[in-house]
């Protein structure tokens, strides 16, 4: 758990320092690329825990976040298609990509009650960082009113995802 | 003499609707995961109208087990309240969305 927050803190602040180094916050497009891929990745956490999982609700949690994400990203693809914004990769999204494989691979040599416990307290690690990152750099980047305005319903969701996350990982112990 | 005629329909058709006590339909809208209004009041028999406007699935779950309303995408589910109490209610999907529901007996 320590580890996937610490490497998802990683990645997500190489957009500050990105940043910094530009000179520049990170453009909508850019910041539209990283939402969407973050999503992408907890809905492939999500689809890995509905097979491996043991837990009903776990396994019910892991439902709750591929449809949810999904919804969430359905909004994001309606919105930069209306803003004709395409999606722009970036090394946020590079590194959150590669992290998740990582920790999906890991994962999958894990079983029953061990695995469980194992993607629920990632799940909560994952949610914190992100909604960290949406907090401190993704929402006050963002220019346009809309895409800024979907980025704080996200905020609310995924917060909800994590206190549903720690209430289930709660009930594991 | 019109009026002292009409007494007796008066009193028939408040009777008819008095003493029943109609029970009433409540709305509560969900909209950007707010439960709103987050404070309602309303009596054993009234029927909730649960408005989801967000494209995502809640639940109005009470924290007491008296009720455990889901909610799909965009849609409206109705619900009879069965017993009296003041009631905290939750999303159990997005457990940061809270609600009370006060219900007279």
């Amino acid at each position: 758990m320590f580890i996937r927050l610490s490497a998802a803190i990683a990645a997500l602040s190489l957009l500050g320092s990105a940043a910094l180094a530009q000179g520049a916050k990170p453009t909508d497009p850019q910041i539209a690329h990283i939402a969407y891929t973050a999503g992408v990745l907890d809905i492939n956490a999500a689809k890995q825990a509905i097979t491996k999982a043991s837990n009903k609700d776990v396994k019910a949690f892991a439902q709750d976040m591929v449809r949810d994400h999904e919804a969430v990203n359905k909004q994001a693809l309606d919105l930069v298609k209306k803003l004709k914004v395409t999606p722009e990769d970036n090394d946020t999204s590079k590194t959150l990509s590669k992290q998740a494989a990582d920790k999906l691979a890991e994962l999958n040599k894990l079983k029953g009650a061990e695995y469980d416990k194992a993607y629920v307290a990632n799940e909560v690690a994952y949610h914190k960082a992100v909604n960290g990152a949406l907090e401190t750099q993704l929402i006050p980047s963002a220019s346009n009113a809309e895409l800024k305005s979907l980025l704080q319903t996200g905020l609310k969701i995924f917060q909800g995802h994590q206190q549903h996350a720690e209430q289930v990982a709660a009930k594991l112990k | 003499m019109r009026s002292g005629r009409c007494l007796p329909f008066l009193a028939v058709l408040l009777g008819a609707t008095v003493l029943p006590a109609h029970a009433a339909t409540i709305q509560i809208t969900i909209d950007n995961l707010v439960f709103a209004p987050a404070e309602v009041t309303a009596k054993v028999g009234d029927t909730i109208e649960w408005i989801n406007k967000d494209v995502f699935a809640h639940t109005a779950t009470a924290r007491n087990g008296d009720f455990d309303v889901t909610t799909p995408p965009k849609k409206t589910v109705t619900s009879v309240l069965k017993k009296a109490g003041s009631v905290e209610y939750y999303c159990r999907y997005h457990p940061n969305m809270k609600a009370v529901l006060t219900i007279a007996p």
